[in-house]
């Protein structure tokens, strides 16, 4: 047990979730201790159920079952962008993008609920509209130079290399002003140096914004490199939980992630 | 065919020196210079029109621009172009071109004044040109406040199918809504009326309760646009699209059910308040209105909706309350065209808001330009134009504009102007 996890309160707390498709447990009893700054990994093979938890948690489905709570507020029932409001921000593992706004518009609009002129300042261009778009705008292209996109500003996101994608969604995704970042899969189709740039992007995040982080990943040296702690993800359960080495060397995963010895 | 090309060349080479160095030395004149040139032009044919019509054989001065009559009697083509050319092509030319160097010092001065103010002059010599050009005849009058009215009505749907890209057919039902209620109000207050009665409030008060009576109108549609916007939150694509229909038919049976308010008769006697300038105000409201919502943050979240709703919600987008006020919005909107609709030809029948509306309002959409501002004021503009000048085709004319919207539709899949912004600064700037 961390001994941390005792004296200060979770920053995200799950408890006990279960999900159902129809007939279908998605999820079973998913446990889940996120402390401020940690930085956590959730690992399993294709069809696990790792998405499906990240949808449940970020509101685009509501659990069957179980609790959620975000610094002691729930968070079940509530609308995904309340919830991502309230400090949950996230990527996506097919990245989500608009495919019809430029690069600066994404995180421009990454800050809507933060915006306070209201419908009659956008109709009739209040003043408050335009001081505020402007500090929109100036807040949005120093998050574009921290992930070293901002040259990118007024170029349509579906013109760009998939690397700089990746990097305007997480970009957008820190325009939430998240407590929280939830990561789906940041390096799906990277080649090994992006991965290795990854590796980087996603610390510099960690350490500037100082948020936590919980991380769907399948390569395991991504993995093992950024987590602290690691849970592993089988049939909508989870199986073993603890340190990357710990999982490393656990004969469940083993089995579970790369099957059996004989059969390999 | 290989041989052919660089002979092509060459000939497009020698031309070259004409045509385009005249598209050259026009690229300098600034907005303000083309408006004094066709403010210009409109003059002269308001002064010598009629002599120069009759010098050139013409029954009298060309409607819009000679093509309506060139249809009718093909051999008066030359007469016509040369009246198009003497009485607009070479004055806008020339005037445009000749005063570029003071007009380019003027927009430069007027970049430096608050925007409002220079928009407001750009506007008031617009206003101008329309104001005499429609001295000429009754009919083009009408033709240019119908045209605005379009606008109005292209842009109002171009929020929804455009900017937020559902395909909603429930316009022509938003704009019966907002025909009718500002219809019921001013007969029932201002007019002695076979429906209402003898008037409330004495006629000559009217007008000034006309802008009342067109935010009545824009709020029923805007009500009538939640029976479309709620079911907007669980579906999506076709199934909304059958919804909207729907919502366009429920409309049109109701109206023609309810018999206080004339029933399939339609309603008539409308006091004539559609002004020029009215229209062209609203016009410009309108367009300013809606500019300004597509262009903030909380307007782009309508093509965060379209583009990618769950990605919208995850930003913190409230994707519900965006697609209500993009509905509630565009339909506002439209129920004010209907509402100066009513107030110009003066006689709303429900069959004037069915199915053949609606595919000149989708053809006006998708021809300018989705997702544009300058789009659907060019596809208003041009669809109207199009269907007044072909009206001598008769039935042809509904061959022709299908056509030219195909293939619009093959070379320019998205329309003429789509995902353009309306920079105003950009427009009204100096060329130089």
């Amino acid at each position: 047990m961390n001994t941390s996890a005792v004296h200060n309160p979770p920053l995200l707390q799950v408890i006990e979730m279960t999900h159902f498709f129809g007939g279908l447990r998605a999820v079973h009893d998913y446990n889940l201790t996120l402390m401020p700054g940690q930085i956590r990994g959730l690992i399993g093979p294709n069809g696990a159920g790792k998405t499906t938890i990240f949808n449940l948690i970020t509101g685009i489905h509501t659990p069957t079952r179980g609790r959620i709570e975000l610094e002691g507020r729930n968070l079940v029932g509530l609308r995904p962008h309340q919830i991502a409001a309230s400090g949950l921000g996230r990527t996506f593992q097919n990245m989500l993008l608009w495919r019809h706004m430029t690069v600066l518009e994404h995180v421009r609009l990454a800050h809507y609920a933060q915006l306070k002129y209201g419908l009659a300042g956008a109709f009739f261009g209040s003043r408050l509209r335009y001081a505020e778009e402007q500090r929109v705008a100036d807040n949005s292209m120093r998050l574009l130079e921290t992930f070293d996109v901002a040259r990118f500003a007024d170029q349509i996101v579906t013109n760009l290399p998939y690397g700089v994608q990746r990097r305007v969604e997480m970009a957008r995704a820190m325009a939430t002003e998240p407590k929280v970042l939830f990561l789906d899969e940041p390096t799906a189709g990277m080649t090994p140096e992006e991965l290795v740039q990854m590796i980087g992007i996603i610390r510099k995040i960690h350490e500037e914004f100082k948020v936590a982080i919980l991380l769907i990943e399948h390569r395991l040296k991504f993995v093992m490199e950024l987590c602290e702690r690691i849970q592993t993800l089988v049939f909508g359960e989870v199986i073993a939980e603890g340190t990357p080495e710990e999982i490393k060397n656990n004969p469940d995963v083993i089995e579970a992630y790369l099957g059996k010895e004989e059969v390999a | 065919m290989a041989t052919q090309i660089p002979q092509t060349s060459t000939s497009e080479h020698a031309s070259a020196g004409f045509l385009p160095r005249i598209g050259r030395s026009l690229a300098v004149v600034p907005a303000l210079g083309w408006l004094i040139g066709v403010l210009c032009a409109v003059i002269i044919e308001y002064v010598i029109g009629d002599t120069l019509a009759v010098m050139l054989y013409l029954p009298k001065v060309p409607a819009l621009f000679g093509t309506t009559l060139v249809l009718k009697e093909p051999l008066l083509f030359p007469s016509a172009l040369l009246f198009v050319l003497l009485v607009y092509a070479l004055p806008i030319g020339a005037v445009a071109r000749m005063s570029a160097g003071w007009t380019n010092r003027a927009a430069v001065a007027l970049e430096r004044v608050p925007i409002w103010l220079s928009v407001l002059v750009h506007l008031g010599l617009l206003y101008a040109v329309l104001h005499v050009w429609t001295e000429a005849s009754d009919y083009r009058l009408q033709v240019a406040k119908l045209i605005m009215i379009a606008v109005m009505l292209t842009l109002s749907i171009n929020v929804i199918n455009g900017y937020m890209g559902e395909f909603s057919c429930s316009h022509p039902g938003f704009m019966a809504l907002g025909a009718y209620a500002s219809s019921v109000f001013t007969l029932l207050l201002f007019k002695q009326d076979r429906l209402f009665g003898a008037a409330l409030l004495p006629e000559s008060l009217g007008p000034y309760f006309f802008p009342i009576a067109l935010v009545i109108g824009g709020a029923a549609a805007a009500l009538g646009a939640l029976v479309v916007a709620i079911p907007s939150f669980r579906t999506r694509g076709d199934y909304l699209a059958i919804i909207s229909l729907a919502f366009m038919f429920i409309v049109k049976s109701a109206i023609e059910n309810i018999e206080p308010i004339g029933g399939p008769r339609g309603m008539g006697g409308q006091p004539h308040w559609s002004t020029l300038p009215a229209v062209f105000a609203g016009m410009a409201i309108c367009i300013w209105i809606i500019n300004n919502f597509v262009r903030s943050t909380m307007g782009k979240a309508l093509n965060a909706v379209r583009d990618n709703e769950i990605a919208a919600d995850a930003m913190t987008v409230n994707t519900r309350r965006t697609k209500m006020v993009a509905f509630m919005f565009g339909a506002f909107w439209a129920g004010v065209a209907g509402g100066f609709y009513a107030h110009e030809v003066r006689h709303v029948t429900p069959g004037s808001f069915g199915i053949q509306m609606l595919a000149e309002v989708l053809a006006m959409v998708y021809f300018g330009g989705l997702n544009s501002v300058v789009g659907s004021i060019v596809g208003a503009v041009s669809i109207s134009m199009i269907s007044e000048i072909l009206k001598p085709l008769q039935l042809y004319k509904w061959i022709i504009i299908p056509l030219i919207l195909i293939l619009v539709m093959i070379f320019r899949p998205t329309g003429l102007v789509a995902f353009r912004d309306f920079d105003i600064k950009r427009i009204l700037g100096a060329r130089r």
